[in-house]
């Protein structure tokens, strides 16, 4: 079945008077479980494909469907709740709340969606356990390392269990055996529990790690996809 | 919301030199207000208060036709016979002191000078004159004492004369002569209302009688009552149609005017300082708003509706407004206290139709207490909707652009 569906989507940026084709009419149909990389060299368009496809922002023109779902003309606490429910986010940067410990990161999603409190102390302690930061639990972001604050990202990401995870170049600030450690676990997870993961990289190392790839090129799907390992 | 809570109190201690300066800087402005309502309030109650208890009393009974700017002696603008009348008014519950009092202008000549003054005839033995032996150097007057007089301590400085010193007096009479006599001054009495202290002289009631030739009138009856609430009762008790009666509310209509006048510019200084605290709670929080812009566009990225972002920003300048707030009745307390047992000292201010003491001491009532915390906490909390509003409008794409890099 298919998780996403991008039809004909184009985003035009305006800055004063430039104006800028980020997308020119990129169509994709993502299916649950994907791993999926989306490459392609800076400016091409991954930034603005994950977040049209994660309910941050809405198409210039054409629809994005997030399980059978239009969400291309969703209001703002619609597509907050659709965030909410459905899509887990990873940046670059390590987004976690600085002022909140780990176990509190993980937890804050959970409370958002309103589980009760025994269930969440569990589930915050299972994801924990995933990642093996159950000793760092309270633990600050400033007291982690970049790989193990991208880890308990990953985690809090996929806390209210959502349909999809989206990550963009979640390596990108990490040394060669962080990101590895990063790219194993997105992969254990994808398998361990069948969520879709799609990530954003220009990273030939992380690459590999993708079952498949779409490139992205001024805007646009470039053709002759490869699928490594598939 | 205890997530909320937790997070707005860290957010805090982020920059806690930052919002220590923010709530001190509200806690100043609100020390600062309850000082000034403190000090107006007692001032403008001090003034009423010695206006009462020097001039007007809480009610007055007089003539129809008597008229407090002429200080008339003709005798139908006089209340006959006052002892009885002050004998029966006694009798009602309510009142406390009933005495009557007669007055008369003169001119008390000193060397090649003359001064304007108010002479007031008094039964030296009713308690209603206790303002006057407070402060009193030398004697009181005894009522059978026909050439003594009590001098203000104002008046005997202008004067330069004391104690024990001679004083003549010409006085306007009842068929309009004018009388002279020299008197002794038994003594000087001080009310610190330099106001009063300058221009009265008192004399026992019955030798006011006799050199203003009023016989046996006084001008009008002087009543305190128990209680100033029973005002309107004891007058409405009073009411006749041979008598004319008063309230303080009538005979200080300068006062309360000027009361009401004053209250009015405090609002607007109410509103000045707060205005200018409030500036500095927005400023703190736009600063916040402005480097949480990444932080603002994760928790939009999980999925925390904008209401729920403004909701955390308010909180925290919750925080900051009642951590203002508890400052400021502290070191509003402190110099609120010190300025009522201290007071400010004034000296005589040359303000007429008011009888303001030469020493402020402050009041700060309960309900001005509440009222200017209230104001405190409703101002900031409206001042920080500003950046609270700019927070959770920040398109999340946007802040998490902001914050980038
Ligand atoms: N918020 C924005 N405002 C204006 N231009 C933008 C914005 N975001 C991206 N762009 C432009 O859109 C193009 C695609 O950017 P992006 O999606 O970030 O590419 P990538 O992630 O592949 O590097 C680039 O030319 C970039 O400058
Ligand atoms: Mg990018």
């Amino acid at each position: 079945m298919e998780v996403v569906k991008v039809e004909n989507v184009t985003r035009t940026y305006k800055v004063g008077n430039t104006e800028t084709q980020a997308l020119r009419g990129v169509s994709l149909t993502i299916e649950n479980g994907e791993f999926t990389a989306l490459v392609g060299p800076s400016g091409s368009g991954k930034t603005t494909l994950l977040q049209l496809i994660g309910c941050l922002d809405q198409p210039t023109s054409g629809h994005v469907t997030i399980n059978g779902k239009d969400v291309s003309t969703l209001n703002r606490n619609q597509r907050a709740d659709m965030r909410r429910a459905s899509i887990g986010f990873v940046f670059q940067f390590f987004a976690l709340i600085p002022t909140l410990t780990a176990y509190e990161n993980i937890e804050m999603p959970l409370l958002l969606a309103g589980v009760n409190g025994t269930e969440r102390r569990n589930r915050v302690m299972e994801l924990l356990d995933i990642v093996d930061l159950k000793d760092h639990a309270h633990h600050r972001p400033d007291q982690l390392s970049g790989g193990q604050q991208q880890r308990v990202a990953i985690v809090r990401a996929l806390a209210s269990k959502p349909a999809l995870l989206l990550a963009d170049e979640p390596t990108a600030n990490l040394d060669t055996p962080n990101g590895k450690v990063v790219m194993e676990t997105m992969v254990r997870l994808n398998k361990a529990t069948g969520v879709t993961f799609v990530f954003a990289t220009h990273d030939p190392r992380v690459i590999s790690y993708a079952r498949r790839v779409v490139t992205l090129r001024d805007g646009l799907i470039a053709d002759g996809q490869v699928t490594p390992g598939a | 919301m205890k997530q909320l809570l937790t997070m707005a109190l860290r957010d805090l201690g982020r920059n806690r030199r930052r919002s220590l300066f923010s709530a001190l800087a509200l806690g100043i402005g609100l020390a600062l207000l309850l000082l000034m309502a403190g000090v107006v309030n007692g001032e403008m109650e001090g003034a009423l208060n010695s206006a009462i208890t020097l001039q007007s009393g809480h009610l007055q009974v007089r003539s129809k036709t008597y008229t407090e700017d002429k200080t008339s002696l003709a005798f139908e603008d006089l209340v006959e016979n006052p002892g009885d009348l002050a004998a029966r008014i006694g009798q009602l519950p309510p009142v406390a002191v009933v005495t009557p009092r007669l007055f008369a202008s003169g001119i008390a000549a000193v060397g090649d000078r003359s001064v304007g003054l108010r002479i007031v005839g008094i039964d030296p033995a009713s308690p209603a004159n206790d303002p006057f032996r407070k402060g009193l150097v030398g004697a009181f007057l005894a009522p059978d004492d026909r050439e003594g007089v009590l001098i203000g301590q104002t008046l005997a400085d202008k004067i330069a004369l004391k104690t024990g010193d001679s004083l003549t007096l010409l006085v306007n009479t009842s068929n309009g002569d004018v009388d002279q006599q020299a008197f002794v001054i038994r003594g000087v009495f001080n009310t610190n209302t330099p106001g009063f202290d300058e221009n009265t002289v008192l004399m026992p009631l019955a030798k006011a009688q006799a050199i203003t030739r009023a016989d046996n009138h006084a001008s009008i009856l002087f009543i305190l009552l128990k209680d100033k609430e029973q005002t309107g009762a004891v007058a409405a008790a009073l009411t006749s149609n041979q008598y004319d009666v008063k309230t303080w509310l009538q005979l200080n209509d300068v006062a309360v005017q000027t009361e009401q006048l004053a209250n009015g510019f405090m609002y607007v200084l109410y509103l000045i300082v707060l205005a200018i605290t409030a500036t500095v709670i927005v400023n703190t929080l736009v600063m916040a708003v402005f480097e949480r812009t990444r932080e603002i566009g994760v928790l939009s990225a999980i999925g925390m509706r904008s209401s729920r972002i403004m909701t955390m920003f308010l909180v925290e300048s919750g925080f900051l407004t009642i951590g203002g707030i508890v400052i400021g009745l502290v070191l509003g307390g402190l110099m609120v206290l010190w300025a009522t047992v201290f007071g400010f000292h004034i000296g005589n201010i040359g303000a007429t139709g008011l009888l303001i003491s030469d020493t402020i001491h402050a009041h700060l009532t309960l309900s001005d207490t509440v009222m200017l915390t209230a104001l405190t906490l409703i101002i900031s909390l409206i001042a920080s909707l500003y950046p609270a509003t700019l927070a959770s409008r920040m398109e999340p794409v946007e802040a998490l652009h902001g914050g980038r890099g």
